[in-house]
């Protein structure tokens, strides 16, 4: 999937309009993040597909992010699939990143990734390689909704009790950018244990990702206990989305999220996907 | 603007995770883990993911060191080997080859625990060798 991307970053390149080029690079027999910046060195450029769709993906924004905040008169291109523009657009949002200064390279989803990611929209705005595949719905959030009260207790605290606070979850979202973080302060959590406070870290971190998380799936393939986590962050999204007719990533340009703004919810029904 | 990200092995334990050193302008500011590394499939443990942290630490030891009156200070390689090698000779003349402990590194490779082990139970005669692993 990767020609048409070349070409579009080889164009970007070559009329000086991006720094460089944050993608994804086969390098030493890996997939891994690289900056291009030579546009007549992309042959080993990738877009994460090594052996089934997405397997290799990294979250990109972040790196953005430390750009941004080392040299933040440059601009820079980036690879982006409909998760990835959702997450520019929140940061956009939240003023982690300058939209003047970020160059999107889209690429869309094929469905059966969509399908794994439970994905709404598994594609960003414009795009220059692949299709639009069919939005999803959250089977993984239904299944558990389908349990009791008392179920639905009893599965989190099973699920949080494998925890080994490696804190990975927080480390490769692209969505994390707080220089303090609740999850290691001692005022607000026992640090400390392992597994970490059942179930208010994790609790805490889902809180967090109201208004925040924009579903790419990272968390969950950086877990090494296997924690459902994204299924929890999906949920929050949903109740969010029940309460403030908002998700993350999907709002018109400039819409402030909800939880940033002081005042009652919106009276009209926002842009939202469902 | 200099980055690049580094692929590279996990210094920590045994295991061996793949990640990447996030290096901009000659600073390791992250480490981000390797998706397609069979060992660790994009994961890493908490020591892992903050491998970044001790490569420029400004605490990492960069000279030896003698403790003289009380005191650490610099000294040369030459100094620092001589000092070692006479002292160990009159500790093990004094008292005996088993007042003498050694304690290696899991972050090290086998040929160098090879070497401490040979040096230990050869050299200087005693079976007291062992490694962080095991603290």
């Amino acid at each position: 999937m990767s020609e048409k991307v070349k070409t579009r970053v080889k164009e970007l390149l070559d009329s000086g309009k991006i720094r460089g080029f944050l993608g994804l690079k086969n390098m030493n027999g890996h997939i891994g993040p690289h900056l291009f910046s030579d546009s007549n060195d992309l042959d080993d450029l990738v877009t994460g597909d090594r052996e089934r769709p997405g397997d290799s993906r990294y979250p990109l924004n972040k790196q953005l992010i430390n750009f941004a905040r080392c040299y933040p008169e440059e601009t820079f291109g980036v690879l982006v699939r409909g998760c990835d523009e959702r997450g520019l657009k929140t940061l956009f949002t939240w003023n982690q990143l300058d939209p003047e200064k970020v160059v999107p390279v889209g690429i869309a989803c094929p469905q059966e990734l969509a399908e794994g990611c439970e994905c709404l929209q598994p594609y960003p705005d414009e795009f220059v390689d692949g299709e639009k595949a069919d939005g999803c719905s959250f089977a993984s959030v239904a299944q558990v909704d389908g349990f009791d009260l008392a179920g639905r207790l009893e599965h989190w605290l099973a699920e949080f009790a494998k925890c080994v606070k490696c804190y990975g979850c927080r480390n490769i979202c692209p969505m994390c950018f707080c220089k303090e973080c609740t999850l290691e302060s001692k005022d607000l959590i026992q640090t400390g244990d392992i597994p970490p406070e059942n179930p208010i870290f994790h609790l805490t971190r889902a809180v967090h990702m109201a208004g925040r998380c924009i579903d790419c799936g990272l968390c969950n393939e950086a877990c090494p206990a296997d924690i459902p986590l994204r299924t929890l962050y999906k949920k929050v999204a949903d109740i969010i989305d029940q309460e403030f007719h908002h998700r993350p990533g999907y709002a018109a340009a400039g819409e402030k999220p909800p939880l940033n703004t002081l005042g009652g919810a919106p009276e009209h029904l926002g842009s939202v996907r469902k | 603007m200099d980055y690049k990200t580094v692929l590279t092995t996990c210094a920590y334990c045994g295991c061996g995770c793949g990640l990447y050193l996030e290096v901009l302008d000659g600073e390791a500011i992250s480490t981000i883990p390797s998706k397609t590394n069979p060992i660790n499939e994009g994961k890493l443990c908490v020591k892992g993911w903050n491998i970044h942290e001790f490569v420029q630490h400004p605490k990492r030891l960069t000279k030896p060191l003698i403790r003289k009156n009380g005191i650490l200070t610099e000294a040369s390689w030459d100094e620092a080997l001589d000092y070692t090698v006479s002292r160990l000779k009159e500790i093990k003349e004094a008292h005996g080859s088993d007042s003498i402990g050694f304690l290696s590194s899991a972050k090290v490779t086998n040929e160098e625990n090879y070497i401490i082990m040979k040096f230990a139970r050869a050299a200087v005669g005693t079976n007291n060798v062992d490694h962080c692993a095991r603290l």
